[in-house]
């Protein structure tokens, strides 16, 4: 690149570099929103359910059925409340004032201490799936608890002869802040690198600014890259705020090599900016620019990239198409990163499918920016 | 309050919007496609959970249990591993997510009546996929654990839970997201053609014009909000047919109870989409704007992790959030079958959010007018 090339580049960023600093919400959403979001996720989501409101209703309170409704009562993830009535307890869960009930019928002593059958009764809620099903394993253990305290009183064999001894690996307590917190920085970047950019040069396109660009000697690859050296940078600076969150805020560990995180972020934020190109080129529009960012590349980082939801277990076509979402492949990188460490058969194919699609966006953005005007 | 003036305001709304091969394309291809994908796609039910052994037993008790293994749907067993030392690698590489250790005493531990351990080492980088995967496999050893002791001659215990599960009988979570998926598709369209509105005026300079017509400032939020309101309507019962067609979630309850909560819902959203909209001087600052407003909504609406999970200051927060009594509404009235009386208490915040959101977007309508 030679003098005059390099000047005509420095111009561009500095042009670019104005526009994001005036424009608030440009800010707002390379450093508000990632803030906003850590700390949504860090301290506001979660997944671990805890206090799950239960109701007791036992018909004829003995000793059996106190030890049981004590089970309940010492366990750390229940806030168990008494109920005269099934009818009481099935107009509660009705209302949603609590979760899950537990029924003693009033023969349930007599049943046990005959040796027949007792059946307890337990309903859940079961519109939030995910959550009926902790709520469900957690009334087991608790149910299993109290089965074994009382064999052991009874002087009866074991109950449970295969016993499950787990161990979680990277994240041992299960705690779901570890886990969404390194995915959330490929959404951040997917933010600043396709949604911004897309907006910023539909802006240019919508207001005929574009041509007035093309009539000066810029070149387009100086454009481009005068273009795009901002947001690259905008979206780093974003990443490594994210970083420097997650680990010293909400003490999710690193345990792979920062270097590796930073290559592989770099690349994944060219990714994310040459599809905000390519929106904005495609679309010319600020209207439709965003509208296709938001559809094209904010909620499928969301839902399609193993961010939340796994992807294993979604039906064969959906998992081919995450395989067409970049932020796939960067979640896998990161969630290695932070928890697992440098695992390179997993970072470096994930990078290497990161590589082949900046090839393919940028060929395309170079194709259908070279058309120019209309 | 002239009807024919705003009558004309929203004709133009719509043109705005609907003249545009693009706008248009926007406006319906997508929800679509999004509600077909990501209806799929957004379960936290597993399936084909890649499992490996370590059997060191190799007795006739370990091989019940790995068969019961492999009869389960949800797991799948990929290989067979001979060494301890190549635990690591599988659960790095993510090739399985949980190796299952049986121990070499466990035959004899059985059979001599002792407690067998079962080792299980999962991988924990997705935290809730490694607790519902511990969860199946609990139920997988409590069958055999229970069919085991049977066949032993010995009692099984005699006091089981015989649990059902409400409204969702079968725990599907797809009838739990797929609903909250309409929510936020109709925020989404609702949210955006309103931000945009006043912003694409005002950057064009039209809406300097429209400020000396003879329309007073409530006319043009009326003007503005409608076409909003009547697009994500519809919208909203297109997703709808294609829920209780194509996805089978039952609709239980009243109809008219959930048309309500769109409206109101709607009402809601047009009215932060406007308010947004007023202070934004650029189209991109509205599209951002409505961004800034979008995430933390659908965040903490509970459409995919349960309020009661959050730490309360931000569960207070929850209470300014729309789309979580939305939320509460479609589903209570598509599984639980709820109606009026049970939904008043999601109805009234949603009509105090759209009313107030939209008094404030006038009163920065009329703010912005010098």
């Amino acid at each position: 690149m030679n003098a005059s090339a390099r000047m005509r580049v420095w111009g561009m960023i500095r042009k670019e570099s104005l526009q994001i600093l005036r424009d608030p919400s440009s800010i707002s959403i390379a450093f508000v929103m990632p803030v906003v979001l850590l700390f949504l996720f860090g301290y506001g989501v979660s997944l671990d359910a805890k206090d799950i409101a239960v109701g007791i209703v036992i018909e004829q309170p003995d000793t059996a059925s106190d030890a049981l409704a004590g089970a309940f009562e010492r366990s750390a993830f229940f806030r168990p409340q008494r109920f005269e009535s099934i009818q009481m307890a099935r107009q509660a869960l009705d209302e949603h004032r609590i979760d899950g009930v537990v029924w003693l019928r009033s023969d349930f002593s007599t049943r046990l201490f005959s040796g027949n059958e007792a059946p307890i009764g337990v309903i859940v809620n079961g519109v939030d799936s995910n959550q009926a099903n902790i709520t469900k394993r957690y009334i087991e253990g608790a149910w299993l608890a109290w089965l074994d305290h009382y064999a052991g009183i009874r002087g009866q064999s074991i109950l449970m002869p295969v016993e499950l001894e787990s161990r979680v690996w990277f994240n041992a307590a299960l705690s779901s802040r570890l886990f969404l917190v390194p995915g959330l920085i490929a959404i951040i970047m997917t933010l600043i690198g396709s949604l911004l950019t897309a907006m910023v040069v539909a802006r240019e396109w919508e207001r005929g600014t574009m041509e007035a660009l093309m009539a000066t000697p810029l070149r387009m690859t100086e454009m481009l890259a005068g273009k795009l050296i901002p947001y690259f940078v905008l979206g780093m600076g974003g990443m490594l705020l994210s970083v420097a969150l997650a680990v010293w805020q909400f003490d999710v560990p690193l345990r792979g090599s920062f270097w590796l995180l930073m290559v592989s972020s770099a690349l994944f934020m060219l990714v994310a900016l040459a599809i905000g190109l390519l929106i904005s080129v495609v679309s010319k529009n600020q209207f439709v620019a965003g509208q296709v960012a938001i559809i094209a590349t904010f909620l499928p980082a969301f839902i399609l990239s193993g961010f939340l939801f796994d992807i294993n277990s979604m039906p064969e076509v959906i998992q081919w198409l995450t395989h067409l979402i970049p932020a796939r492949y960067f979640v896998a990188i990161l969630q290695t990163l932070f928890l697992a460490g440098d695992v390179w058969p997993v970072v470096l194919s994930n990078m290497g499918a990161l590589l082949l699609m900046l090839v393919f966006f940028a060929v395309l953005v170079w194709h259908k920016t070279g058309k120019g005007l209309e | 309050m002239h009807l024919n003036y705003i009558v004309a305001l929203m004709l133009k709304e719509f043109l705005a919007v609907l003249r545009d091969k693009r706008s248009r394309f926007v406006l319906i291809a997508p929800p679509v496609v999004q509600l077909l994908v990501f209806s799929f796609a957004a379960t936290y039910d597993l399936n084909h959970v890649p499992v490996a052994i370590y059997d060191e037993d190799r007795g006739g008790e370990a091989r019940a249990l790995i068969a019961r293994l492999e009869g389960s749907p949800t797991f799948e067993i990929v290989v067979k591993i001979s060494h301890q030392d190549e635990i690591a690698a599988l659960i790095d590489n993510r090739e399985v997510l949980m190796v299952l250790h049986i121990g070499q005493n466990f035959s004899t531990e059985l059979q001599r009546g002792e407690r067998a351990p079962l080792q299980v080492i999962l991988d924990g980088r997705n935290s809730n996929t490694a607790m519902v995967a511990m969860n199946y496999l609990h139920t997988v050893l409590l069958d055999y654990n229970r069919s085991w002791l049977s066949a032993q001659g010995q009692n099984s215990p005699k006091v089981s839970l015989q649990t059902r599960a409400w409204y969702n009988e079968n725990l599907q979570s797809r009838w739990f997201i797929v609903p909250g998926i309409m929510g936020l598709l109709i925020l989404v369209v609702a949210l955006l053609v309103t931000a945009l509105s006043v912003a694409r005026e005002r950057e064009a300079g039209t809406f300097d014009q429209l400020l000396v017509t003879p329309l007073r400032p409530a006319e043009i939020l009326i003007g503005k909000a409608i076409p909003g309101i009547i697009i994500g309507g519809l919208e909203a019962t297109l997703i709808l047919v294609l829920m209780v067609v194509l996805f089978d979630i039952p609709l239980r309850g009243d109809l008219g109870a959930l048309y309500l909560g769109i409206v109101l819902f709607l009402l809601s959203a047009v009215g932060m989409g406007l308010m947004i909209s007023a202070i934004a001087v650029t189209q991109q600052q509205a599209i951002l704007g409505a961004f800034l407003f979008l995430v933390p909504a659908v965040i903490l609406s509970g459409f995919s992790t349960p309020i009661a999970n959050m730490p309360e200051p931000v569960q207070w927060l929850t209470y300014l959030d729309p789309l979580r009594y939305f939320l509460v509404v479609v589903r209570g009235v598509m599984l639980e079958g709820d109606s009026y009386a049970l939904l008043m208490h999601q109805y009234w915040p949603m009509v105090i959010i759209g009313v107030g959101s939209l008094v404030m977007a006038g009163w920065l309508f009329r703010r912005r007018m010098y």
